[in-house]
């Protein structure tokens, strides 16, 4: 069980005036379980990922895996623990290689596992292991090869932030049905897939929204969509249109 | 002259030797030539001028290879070198040099060495050269090479120049004219730690038509330690040329990078690019969430980054 108590972050924005982000984010995750996170632009997603894998320290609250308080333990820990964070836009690396970061994440896996999972993500390992993760790779070159990494890490815990942003539409398919058989009815497994996409929302067991860095709607997959086309979205078309005129 | 297992570890760093190679050599240790080959193909000889160490590359022949390290062991040495490397017509050639040093008995040990590379009509070279050192912390170990290169028509030189451990001081300065049609390119990779100082003076004529020139520098400091790099690409004819230099700072070092590129004809195209940053906190995350410690993940970075 991955649980969320009351998690705030707060951050500075470019002008160094402090910005609540998320605010008092309640969450039990149970393993077993896909969740469909999503919510409009903006909302907190990326940032509610980037505490659980403790890249940002929350401000308030506390996160337990387990059982465990993993609050204040740094990045490194929580990855051996057995979290996983597929980033939405993984940075890239001068003089890193491809086979380097797979290697790293393989851990102790045979080799044998990273040609697969690159395969698995439709790259040939033939043509892409030598590649640098410098500026030579395409965007969505990069999150294949992101997604190659966090199904090699196999993790208890894996967020997938938007892992179909950028990649073609066979890939999404792809990709999608590679989520399906690896993380859904997984007993052991909690996985958040952070997305807007048609073709991945409906694979997942509930969805989560959020909006304006809290929990707006949880519930099943089919209500929330449902909701959300109707209420939310129109209600954004409003408020955004109340201030053109002004 | 034997080389013991301190001599052997040297020359497995700055050449990749672990026993004398087949083909042409030139081991030059504490100041003496100790093993010395010539190959009906490649000349090793002294020049009756300057006294140095001349190797020749006869003209045409096809993928020779000579190796040519220093060595420096004995304690305090202080080893100066007047070297000549000829590349005939026509010919393409590998030159494996290097020097490393072993210093100890609080003294200092230092090698100066100048280097005139000449890569004749239509000749190719590879030329590599690492440098290393090792020994006690009170025994400062001291490399100034010198480079004069000349690059005739239609040859190619490609020069690729490492600093990863152990000198204390260095100060190198490589000069090359290139002629019509020729071509060089020069990568120099440095990691500076402790309170080590690298100086590093490249300057490029390219003075025939269609010529090209491309300098490609990488440079880590970490520590209190401090690095400047000089370039300046100059174009006097019909010409191409590029020049990047980028650093990586850390800890309380200092990176100076002054490229100059200097077009004395309007044909001439040059362009730079220079860079010196420390590593970038998300790209740390990004490694550490893969269950890295970040002192590996730092440790990673660099070293990809000086590959
Ligand atoms: N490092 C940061 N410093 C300051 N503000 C930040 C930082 N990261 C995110 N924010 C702000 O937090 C808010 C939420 O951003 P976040 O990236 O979590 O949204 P998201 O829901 O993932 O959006 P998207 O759907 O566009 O990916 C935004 O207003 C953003 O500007
Ligand atoms: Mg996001």
């Amino acid at each position: 069980m991955l649980e969320l108590r009351n998690i705030g972050l707060t951050m500075n924005d470019e002008n160094g005036h402090p910005k609540e982000i998320l605010k008092k984010i309640d969450l039990k995750l149970e393993p077993g379980k896909l969740y469909g996170i999503t919510g409009p632009n903006g909302g907190g997603k990326t940032s509610l990922a980037k505490v659980i894998m403790g890249i940002y320290p929350q401000t308030t609250g506390e996160i337990f895996l387990n059982g465990q308080n993993i609050s204040a333990l740094t990045v490194d820990e929580r990855a051996k623990l057995g979290i996983s964070y597929a980033f939405q836009q993984p940075p890239r690396f001068k003089g890193l290689t491809v086979e380097d970061i797979l290697t790293i994440a393989a851990g102790k896996k045979e080799p044998r596992a990273i040609r697969k999972k690159l395969r698995e993500v439709g790259l040939c390992p033939e043509d892409y292991l030598d590649r640098n993760l410098g500026t030579e790779l395409s965007g969505g070159e990069i999150k294949r090869i992101e997604m190659a990494q966090i199904l090699l890490r196999n993790s208890q815990v894996t967020i997938l932030d938007e892992p179909e942003a950028g990649v073609d539409l066979w890939t999404v398919q792809k990709l999608s049905n590679l989520f399906m058989w690896g993380y859904r009815n997984q007993p052991d497994k909690i996985t958040l897939l952070i997305s807007h996409h048609e073709k991945m929302l409906p694979i997942c067991d509930e969805m989560i929204v959020i909006n304006q860095g809290e929990v707006q709607k949880r519930g099943s997959t089919q209500d929330v969509w449902n909701l959300m086309k109707d209420e939310l979205f129109s209600k954004n078309r409003e408020q955004c249109q109340g201030e053109v005129g002004v | 002259m034997n080389l013991t297992k301190i001599d052997w570890n040297i020359m497995d760093k700055v050449a990749d030797l672990h026993n004398v190679p087949t083909g042409a050599v030139n081991i030059r240790l504490n100041g003496q030539a100790a093993i010395r080959r010539s190959t009906p193909n490649v000349c090793v000889t002294n020049s009756p001028e300057t006294g140095g160490l001349v190797v020749e590359f006869r003209a045409g022949v096809q993928g020779e290879i000579a190796h040519v390290p220093v060595v420096l062991s004995e304690p305090g040495l202080k080893d100066a070198v007047h070297n000549t490397f000829i590349v005939g017509e026509g010919a393409d050639a590998t030159l494996i040099a290097g020097c490393g040093i072993h210093s100890g008995c609080h003294q200092e040990s230092r090698h100066d060495g100048l280097h005139e590379i000449i890569v004749k009509k239509g000749g190719r070279l590879r030329y590599i050269e690492k440098h290393y050192g090792e020994g006690e912390e009170d025994s400062p170990r001291v490399l100034n090479p010198t480079a004069k290169i000349i690059i005739e028509e239609n040859a190619h030189a490609e020069l690729e120049m490492v600093q990863i451990e152990g000198v204390n001081s260095t100060k190198r300065v490589t000069e090359a004219q290139i002629a019509a049609k020729g071509s060089i390119k020069i990568t120099e990779r440095l990691l500076t730690t402790g309170k080590q100082e690298a100086f590093s003076e490249i300057s490029i004529f390219m003075q025939g038509s269609d010529s090209n020139a491309q300098i490609l520098s990488r440079g880590v400091a970490q520590d209190q330690s401090r690095q400047i790099f000089q370039a300046a690409l100059v174009g006097q004819d019909e010409c191409n040329g590029h020049l990047e230099c980028d650093a990586i700072i850390m800890d309380q070092a200092y990176i100076q990078s002054i490229p100059e590129i200097r077009a004395e004809d309007a044909r001439a195209v040059l362009t730079h690019e220079a860079a010196i940053g420390k590593i970038a906190g998300e790209q740390l995350l990004k490694l550490m969430s893969l269950g890295i410690s970040e002192s590996e993940a730092i440790e990673m970075i660099i070293q990809g980054f000086l590959r």
